[in-house]
């Protein structure tokens, strides 16, 4: 046989074993690179692994936190939390889908239309992720349920917690909160973690504005599944952070009184603390009920309150922008008077009507005031009067002082439906729209009307700032348990306590470190004694509606903001509003502080269409200015109680 | 020379015999047994259920086989080797026929007892036979084309019939069995490339030929992410498991990927990887170094043993154990497809058992017998 020459095996033993020695370097090379592998996947790369690898292994169901409460004032709930019932379903429990829903159409309220929707929304989503059948079911149907339960396989009646506001009053200023809607969760980051079935969030209002801070933060089920998403066990639970409750300004009371008061007509009504701006009643009409917002409103409902011609869903006092008209007449006689343009003995004579630079500017009275003085010019509300003033003062005076009173800005912070009107002046004109001041603009500017737009809370600051002596107020409607405490109301407490205090107002100012908006103390006071003349005296514009009772005496300015401007031949024939159409009458305007002798609260109230502010307006604010006194007491107190600085 | 033709003759006493056992190589088999068997149990979700179990009686029965082997005379195992082909050979065209078919393919016989997977086999076969076959053959002839011709077609027979099953792993495992033998024999280069140009030209005839899952697999490879939850799935799978494993290893029985069903075919190709997720970085390169230990120890028994037939089988086996090896490692590591490879001794699986530990008692047979003649 050929290999036993020995030659011969010797040379093939050393061909084998040079090429076993190639092929040895060669696992070696390959050991290396599997070692070098391993070496990247767990070590480098380890902790990415090991996260997909939980990620794989945990499954967590989110659960809804509980969210925070807004309470009034005094405590009383506005919008709180419910017990409801709810229907959920987990796809995977269910072993027969159509059967279930042809069972659950006896039992509960349940349309085609909803159960194919439904169907279409367990498609999109994971089979074990709970789709709600009915976020709100009555209890007859919910016992109905827990009854045949056994027939329903993977039917899971819940106990839950949704939102319910007690009255419509606050609407406007609370808000309603909703269903996440995909637009939310592309704006508002803070929704990231929070998209859980059933979650609603704040839409218009202090819902809107409070919402990261009232969702709180959400529990989380985790469960430990297996390849197949087959739970095996629970491996953790948290039951998520209650969201904060807020207490705000809002007396809970006047709401529903005001919202009762002003319920069939379009209308505003502001309140507030004069001297630490705090916001007693916001109420705007008509309202609406916030809890259909809750569990959703049908397209019906929501396209009727849209199409309303009183605008329901607008909250008319800080989103409803309207010329002053006379209201702003206390401003512009304070600007002139500040700015030494005129003295308060200045005397213009009333005719009806007069002609600037060939044009005829009216009174609303066609008989004119004959010769009057600033105080009366106030009292009765003579146009012609403020048209001179004006037309001396210029409108960029005007403009810097009614800015300085709150108007053209905003009056609450970060509040998405306020909006901040417009003061006009020359420069306002060019840059929005594009052509220079007439003077006859400045005109009519001074009564308050032509490009000026103010919401009632403006005029309500306003009116406040004039009340409390023409010191700069900061409103605010939400009670922040940090503030620090109001020094308005410390300085003039000092003040009434060292009445002999040596030391000039000027520095006691800086002590306290508040902001007075005036030159003269003393031209703030006589706008305030002209306002009461308007109301107090016999003539004055708001007499009729008047308080006898001390306690509930205010001083107050009316105003009707035009719509259209008459024609000569309607005012010849001097047409009543009452006589025109509805959306061409005139907003009546209101504005006091109250009580006189010592004011505590400014008002403002606002009717659409409204006509004549004396006879529309005041009568409201009359009433509202009782309740509001009558309440005075009770809000210090309860001050004193919970013993905050507020 | 003349001498007895008995399997356990030589003429080395028995006492002889024990002493020449290669200890090293002996208790590395073992304790890879012994931590094969904590695989198996931990892959089994912590029980001794059917799977656990028969892998560990199976090791023990192999175990005590391997021993047997290790006594029997290594002439013998020429003698035979090419019977053990062409029986292997029938076997394989048998299961084409009458085989058991599970999950789409044909690869086990069932004999009473047993469903024996002949390809698994083979691999051991084509060594043996490619053993013998150039241990008869000068050198000079190795060459030539006739010479060529007919160990060509001895590997392409089988790998045909393995391919046909289908069982693309096993397949690309035997040929390559047969192709280290013939490169160690001393075939030239020149043939190689030539064999190469030839393979790469007739590639894409070749992939024609594959099932559209065994093309999905490759493509799958070569980006796994393209399918996460399909083809992708496994490779994806078992890198997160080795990955999540880091330097210690998340603990005997605590496994996550395994424990929980992510990771696909735990008992059988992926056991490494769920090893590898239980005792991380260290444990792994434990592994390993057993697994070279193992084929350093059967390369030293080769470099000792005198006959041609006895060098070309350990040196064979060796590399070829060393493949099965690699390739299931660096399948389960994403980076090679998924192509079906069980890991040696390790994998659950009778014949692939059978056939590791019958490999190996012949290396050690050469070690027992490496002065020994063989015809």
């Amino acid at each position: 046989m050929l290999n036993f020459n020995p030659s011969n095996i010797v040379s093939k033993t050393k061909t084998i074993s040079r090429r076993m020695f190639l092929l040895s370097s060669l696992k070696v090379v390959i050991l290396f690179g599997i070692f070098g592998r391993l070496a990247s996947l767990q070590i480098n790369n380890s902790i990415k692994y090991k996260t997909l690898a939980d990620k794989n292994r945990f499954r967590e169901t989110k659960i809804s936190p509980l969210r925070g409460v807004i309470e009034d004032y005094f405590g009383t709930e506005i919008a709180s939390n419910e017990t409801i019932y709810q229907l959920h379903i987990i796809p995977e429990n269910v072993s027969n889908i159509n059967e279930l829903f042809f069972k659950l159409k006896n039992l509960i309220n349940l349309t085609d239309k909803k159960i194919f929707s439904l169907k279409k929304s367990i498609t999109k989503k994971k089979s074990w992720d709970i789709i709600i059948i009915s976020d709100n079911l009555t209890w007859s149907e919910f016992s109905r349920l827990n009854l045949f339960l056994h027939e329903l396989q993977g039917a899971l009646p819940v106990v839950s917690i949704a939102r319910v506001y007690k009255d419509n009053s606050s609407a406007h200023a609370i808000g309603y909160v909703s269903e996440i809607s995909p637009t939310d969760l592309r704006t508002k980051k803070y929704l990231n973690n929070l998209n859980i079935e059933g979650v609603a969030i704040g839409k218009t209002g202090l819902e809107s504005l409070l919402d990261e801070q009232m969702l709180g933060s959400p529990g989380y089920f985790r469960y430990e599944v297996n390849a197949y998403g087959k739970k095996i066990k629970q491996v953790a639970f948290d039951k998520g952070l209650k969201g904060k409750t807020f207490r705000t300004t809002l007396d809970h009371n006047i709401q529903k009184f005001t919202g009762k008061l002003i319920e069939n007509i379009s209308a505003a009504v502001c309140v507030m603390d004069i001297y630490n701006g705090d916001v007693i009643s916001m109420v705007s009409s008509p309202t609406f009920n916030p809890n259909l917002f809750v569990h959703g409103l049908s397209r019906i409902e929501w396209q009727e309150l849209l199409d309303n011609k009183d605008k329901p869903m607008m909250n008319k006092s800080i989103s409803g922008l309207y010329p002053p008209g006379s209201t702003i007449k206390p401003l512009t006689a304070l600007s002139a008077l500040e700015n030494n343009i005129v003295n308060s003995k200045l005397l213009v004579e009333c005719k009806g009507y007069i002609d600037f630079y060939g044009e005829k500017y009216h009174c609303w009275k066609k008989k004119g005031h004959g010769v009057i003085g600033m105080r009366r010019a106030i009292k009765h509300s003579c146009d012609i009067y403020f048209y001179e003033v004006a037309r001396r003062l210029g409108i960029d005076k005007l403009a810097l002082t009614a800015k300085k009173f709150g108007l053209g800005q905003k009056v609450l912070p970060n509040f998405q439906e306020e909006k901040s009107g417009v003061v006009p002046n020359v420069k306002w004109k060019l840059k929005q729209i594009g052509k220079n001041w007439y003077i006859g603009e400045t005109l009519h500017s001074g009564i308050g009307q032509g490009y000026f737009l103010a919401t009632p809370l403006q005029l309500c600051l306003m009116t406040a700032q004039l009340a409390n002596g023409g010191f700069k107020i900061k409103p605010r409607i939400v009670i922040d348990d940090n503030n620090e405490a109001n020094s308005l109301q410390k300085f003039l407490d000092y003040r009434k306590a060292n009445p002999n205090d040596t030391s000039s107002i000027d520095e006691q100012i800086v002590n306290f470190k508040i902001e007075p908006l005036f030159k003269n103390q003393e031209n703030v006071n006589f706008i305030k004694e002209a306002m009461f003349a308007s109301s107090n005296e016999p003539g004055g514009t708001s007499y009729g509606s008047r308080h006898m009772d001390k306690q509930f005496m205010f001083a107050g300015k009316t105003g009707s903001s035009q719509i259209k401007k008459f024609t000569e031949e309607q005012r010849e024939a001097e047409i009543k509003q009452e006589n025109i159409a509805y959306m061409d009458r005139d907003h009546a305007l209101f504005i006091a502080y109250a009580p006189v002798q010592d004011p505590k609260y400014a008002i403002s109230v606002l009717v659409e269409h409204g006509g004549s502010g004396s006879s529309v307006a005041a009568p409201i604010a009359k009433q509202v200015i009782k309740k509001v006194i009558e309440r005075h007491e009770i809000r210090t107190t309860h001050t004193n109680h919970s013993g905050q600085n507020v | 020379m003349l001498y007895k033709r008995s399997i356990f003759y030589s003429h080395f006493s028995i006492k002889e015999k024990l002493n020449n056992l290669d200890y090293t190589l002996l208790f590395s088999i073992l304790l890879l047994g012994i931590i094969s068997i904590f695989a198996q149990f931990s892959s089994s979700g912590g029980v001794f259920d059917y799977y656990s179990t028969s892998h560990a009686i199976r090791f023990f029965i192999f175990f005590i086989f391997f021993l047997v082997i290790s006594f029997t005379q290594i002439r013998i195992w020429n003698d035979y080797s090419l019977l053990i082909y062409l029986i292997l050979l029938l076997l394989l065209f048998l299961v084409k026929f009458y085989g058991v078919e599970s999950q789409g393919s044909r690869r086990w016989i069932s004999l009473f007892v047993i469903n024996l997977q002949p390809s698994e086999l083979m691999k051991i076969g084509t060594i043996l036979f490619f053993s013998n076959y150039y241990h008869r053959l000068s050198l000079s002839d190795v060459n030539k084309l006739k010479h060529l011709l007919l160990p060509l077609l001895a590997l392409i027979a089988p790998v045909i019939l393995v391919l046909a099953q289908p069982d693309l792993g096993t397949a690309i495992l035997i040929l390559f069995s047969g192709l280290v033998i013939i490169w160690l024999a001393g075939v030239k280069w020149k043939i190689f490339a030539y064999l190469s140009i030839i393979a790469i030209t007739l590639a894409p005839i070749g992939i024609s030929f594959l099932k559209p899952y065994q093309k999905n697999r490759i493509l799958t490879f070569l980006n796994p992410d393209s399918d996460p939850l399909g083809a992708g799935y496994q490779i994806i799978q078992s890198k997160i498991a080795i990955g999540s494993g880091g330097l210690f290893g998340k603990g005997f029985l605590n496994g996550s990927q395994a424990y929980l069903n992510f990771l696909p075919e735990k008992h059988t190709d992926f056991i490494f990887t769920l090893f590898s997720e239980e005792f991380g970085f260290l444990g792994s390169v434990f592994m390993i170094f057993l697994y070279f230990l193992i084929t350093y120890r059967m390369i030293r028994i080769g470099n000792l043993t005198r006959s041609v037939f006895g060098k070309l089988y350990c040196y064979g086996f060796a590399t070829a154990f060393f493949i099965y090896v690699a390739v299931n490692m660096s399948m389960v590591l994403g980076l090679l497809p998924i192509v079906g490879a069980p890991l040696p001794i390790l994998s659950y699986g009778g014949s692939s058992m059978l056939a590791m530990m019958f490999g190996l008692g012949i290396v050690m047979s050469c070690n027992v017998h490496r002065n020994d003649m063989v015809s």
